[in-house]
């Protein structure tokens, strides 16, 4: 069900330059709190986590709650020093683990 | 922007185990929260609440001695106060977050910011939601 998700990272930067970066996952985001049309509860599914690594260092992390939108959506900023690849990894209540990765270079 | 009430506290307190536990230790109280630093824009009146732009800007020189390294978002008109925590290091280069939240009516938003030097920010604001977006 979860789709590619997308992000968007410059591809290059000048050392110390601090960059902006937007992701979005396609993800429903069910709170747990809505009721199918029988009355039933419908069970949570969100994603919980969402983790941002710099040459494997943690550098940004979000920890989710139901009152995040459906398909989560983070802008934040870095600062680079040196050329490496980001990784993004959202996590799912189910224990999916979505991953996509991105490289810049620093000159 | 009030100062972090008693029942503000408490609220806060519904989800914000890790500040708290800081608070515990005595490294600063709510009443110490300072105003005015962290700033946020949550559209003053948002027509759904399904989907609330959210932006967060804290001023910090966010050098590896002094930098925002948590932001809690908290609202009091969702069935789930918390809304989301943020977690932030010194190569984030500017505190600014931004994302997209649910609301479930109109009632205070909450943006608490701590830093690593043990202070806290925080900003609350009225956001008026004409069609909640938590229920079913």
């Amino acid at each position: 069900m979860a789709d590619k998700p997308r992000l968007r990272v410059p591809s290059e930067a000048k050392k110390g330059e601090i960059i902006q970066i937007k992701t979005l996952m396609s993800h429903p985001m069910e709170t747990g709190f809505r009721k199918d049309e029988a009355g039933k509860p419908i069970p949570r599914e969100i994603i919980n986590k969402f983790v941002c690594t710099f040459n494997s260092r943690e550098v940004f992390r979000a920890d989710l709650e139901p009152a995040i939108s459906a398909n989560p959506y983070f802008e934040f900023t870095l600062k680079v020093e040196e050329s490496g690849t980001f990784a993004f990894a959202w996590v799912d209540d189910n224990g999916t683990v979505t991953t996509a990765e991105q490289s810049i270079a620093v000159s | 922007m009030n100062a972090l009430t008693r029942r503000g506290a408490l609220l806060l307190g519904a989800g914000l185990s890790l500040t708290l536990v800081d608070l515990d230790e005595g490294a600063a109280t709510p009443a110490e929260a300072e105003a005015e630093i962290a700033k946020f824009t949550g559209g003053k009146a948002a027509e759904s609440g399904k989907i609330v732009p959210l932006d967060i800007k804290v001023e910090s020189p966010m050098t590896a001695a002094d930098y925002v390294s948590d932001i809690r978002v908290v609202g009091d008109a969702n069935p789930n106060p918390g809304i989301v925590t943020f977690h932030l290091t010194p190569m984030a280069g500017r505190a600014e977050v931004a994302t997209r939240i649910r609301l479930g009516g109109t009632g205070t938003l909450t943006v608490l910011a701590k830093t690593s030097t043990g202070k806290f920010y925080a900003e609350r604001k009225m956001v008026k939601v004409t069609v909640g977006g938590c229920g079913g």
